[in-house]
């Protein structure tokens, strides 16, 4: 490696514990980031990649693994010493309005953050939120109006504009435009791309929206039930999947035809999501893989390489 | 070939809020055959889900109908009394919807949910429903009936419990299902599963299907049929394949450019300007006047009318001719 990525993942897990039942939501992931880049996190409900995203930013604690940021390593850090690294790392939800105070107007939940973190005087901080307001594409009134008065795209732009006020290096996207109608999405997208070239912004997207996640993404993780399956270079992992879920997965959008010949056909991938309290031997996706074998069913694939930096955890990968 | 299934127009619908009006469905007409499935595309706001939900009766208190008929079976469903329409609604029609928590009952057993909706349509006997209902579960793909007939809600996942759901509006074997964004709510490999079982029953049964979605994907390979709206009016109408083989309204143009595939990546992607304005008073011009890229100021001050450009091809836009061979 020639320079250390701004962060380093390795094999972080957690395990939550209900009603004396184990849920295991996240196992052995690992992964980097660069600055500036976007790791895409891909899966469905249950996947885990929620939970992941949150580890990251140590809002949730890991069971096990080691989180390095920008040369620290965050699973060693106290609390306190937590806080001021918090101003480096961003997170925006899929729901800005359960992230923003319903009593406070746009101009203070901003400048808040920013009071928060100790930044600048009131005035200064001030004048910082018309700037970021204007930078996100929201005109100068806003500022004055509260979360109700916001439609659900222009809340996500302040959403956007609050994490933006501490000039983080990296922010988690969790979910960010799954909320909002298609042709606000593509707005939203494309700002969080112009900050990132901006700001040389790193992001962890995370989505169940693979097409959103392909058009952001460098690199891609598919997560299925708390294990990453799944791990390519965004190119390379839609022009070549490998892992069959990855396959599923890919197979189950519906595009809209360039052609009537073109119309999908509804086939139906057999099974659900298994529990996580209650996931299966071997390879979790075996009972609904169609290639599943004996030694699927009882022994847990290992990572392999399909190419440089490309990696599937399934038997069948040679 | 007889006469269409369901047959609306010309249908208003306003809401009432503290301070004003919303004009939610502004004059939308359209129809359904036997043994057809019609998908009525659109974002929040543009009236879609109001439309359909007000013609059978299911409006929110506030909202009101202001004009139009509603004729299914020799019969204007707007003039009925909601007892009438609660007897039609589960047994000649079945509805499903988005969250299938909200309907169910959390406190009954699924199987006698399912047996409950024959019953109280006078649809089968004791017996006979109970009979019925293990064949229902197991015609939706749930395993093991007898077992599953005696668990609630909560004991299955989202995509069973709209399975349940399915079958309960199934069970009467209505000739129309209503199904308002049933797959938004579901993961793509579930949505796939609960798309194909739909797609095999309506088949099977013969029925005909109208599905509300915001998913341009889902509709046009779905559906035989394409209901755009925006702002509480059809912007365009079409027989699907028409409509994939050219799409011709501006804002249908717009979406289509602006909703991000898989293979889209280090594609420009264009969005259409702007976003949706909640309609406070009746319309003047094209509601996507604001928005579109060819607006003239014909667009502004004058409604523009639904009509026929080709055979199952319907355009509300005063220049869609030239829209059309500008957008090739």
């Amino acid at each position: 490696m020639p320079s250390d990525p701004l962060l380093r993942v390795e094999n972080v897990s957690k395990t939550f514990r209900t009603r004396g039942k184990k849920l295991r939501a996240v196992q052995n992931v690992s992964f980097t980031l660069e600055a500036g880049k976007t790791l895409g996190i891909v899966g469905e409900s249950g996947s885990g990649k929620s939970t992941l995203g949150r580890m990251v930013l140590r809002l949730l604690e890991s069971d096990k693994g080691k989180i390095v940021f920008d040369g620290v390593d965050l699973t060693e850090l106290k609390k306190n010493k937590l806080r001021a690294l918090r101003q480096d790392m961003q997170i925006i939800f899929q729901d800005p309005r359960a992230s923003l105070n319903p009593t406070m107007t746009v101009r203070d939940a901003i400048e808040d953050a920013m009071a928060i973190h100790e930044i600048g005087t009131k005035a200064s901080r001030r004048e910082r939120v018309v700037e970021l307001l204007e930078r996100v594409g929201l005109p100068y009134e806003v500022q004055f109006a509260y979360p109700h008065e916001l439609s659900g795209g222009q809340l996500q732009r302040v959403g956007i504009a609050r994490a933006l006020s501490l000039n983080p290096k990296l922010i988690v996207c969790d979910e960010p435009v799954s909320a909002l109608d298609v042709s606000i999405q593509v707005q939203v997208i494309q700002l969080l791309r112009d900050l990132q070239k901006e700001f040389n912004l790193a992001y962890i997207f995370i989505s169940h929206n693979l097409a959103v996640v392909e058009y952001l993404s460098d690199e891609v993780a598919v997560l299925y039930l708390g294990e990453v399956v799944e791990q390519a270079p965004a190119d390379e992992l839609f022009k070549k999947p490998t892992h069959p879920y990855t396959r599923v997965l890919l197979n189950s959008i519906l595009k809209i035809p360039d052609s009537p010949e073109n119309r999908q056909t509804m086939v139906s991938i057999q099974g659900e999501v298994p529990s996580p309290l209650n996931p299966p031997s071997g390879c979790a996706f075996h009972p609904r893989c169609s290639f599943a074998t004996d030694a699927c069913k009882t022994v847990k694939p290992e990572r392999k390489k399909v190419s440089e930096h490309h990696i599937a955890a399934c038997h069948l990968v040679q | 070939m007889s006469g269409p299934l369901l047959a609306i127009e010309n249908l208003h619908v306003q809401f009432a809020r503290s301070e004003d009006q919303v004009y939610a469905v502004n004059g939308v007409s359209f129809s359904i055959h036997e043994n057809e499935t019609l998908g009525i595309v659109g974002e929040s706001g543009s009236g879609k889900s109001v439309m359909l939900m007000s013609s059978i009766g299911l409006l929110r208190e506030n909202g009101k109908i202001t004009a139009g008929t509603a004729n299914f079976q020799g019969r204007d469903l707007l003039k009925l009394r909601p007892k009438q329409l609660e007897d039609i609604r589960g047994r000649d029609i079945g509805v499903i919807f988005q969250d299938p928590m909200t309907s169910l009952n959390p406190v009954m057993r699924i199987g006698d949910q399912i047996m409950e909706a024959m019953l109280t349509h006078q649809y089968a006997g004791r017996k006979e429903a109970f009979e019925r209902t293990l064949h229902l579960l197991h015609e939706m793909g749930i395993p093991d009936p007898k077992a599953r007939f005696k668990n609630y809600p909560h004991e299955f996942s989202g995509g069973m419990r709209q399975r349940i759901m399915i079958a309960i509006a199934l069970a009467c074997e209505p000739q129309l299902l209503i199904a308002d964004e049933p797959t938004t709510a579901l993961d793509v490999t579930v949505q796939m599963q609960i798309l194909a079982l739909l797609q095999e029953l309506r088949r099977k049964r013969g029925m005909s299907v109208v599905m509300v979605t915001h998913d341009f994907g889902v509709a046009t390979n779905f559906c035989d049929k394409i209901v755009v709206m925006y702002g509480g009016q059809i912007m365009e109408m079409a027989d699907t394949d028409q409509f994939i083989r050219k799409t011709m309204h501006p804002y249908s143009l717009g979406l289509k450019r602006s909703i991000i595939e898989v293979g889209h990546r280090g594609k420009a992607i264009v969005p259409i300007p702007g976003a949706a304005k909640t309609m406070t008073q009746a319309p003047a011009g094209c509601p996507f006047a604001e928005r579109c890229p060819y607006r003239t100021e014909r667009c502004d001050n004058e409604v523009p009318e639904l009509r026929k450009l080709n055979a199952d091809h319907y355009i509300a836009c005063h220049r869609a001719e030239e829209v059309a061979s500008l957008a090739v």
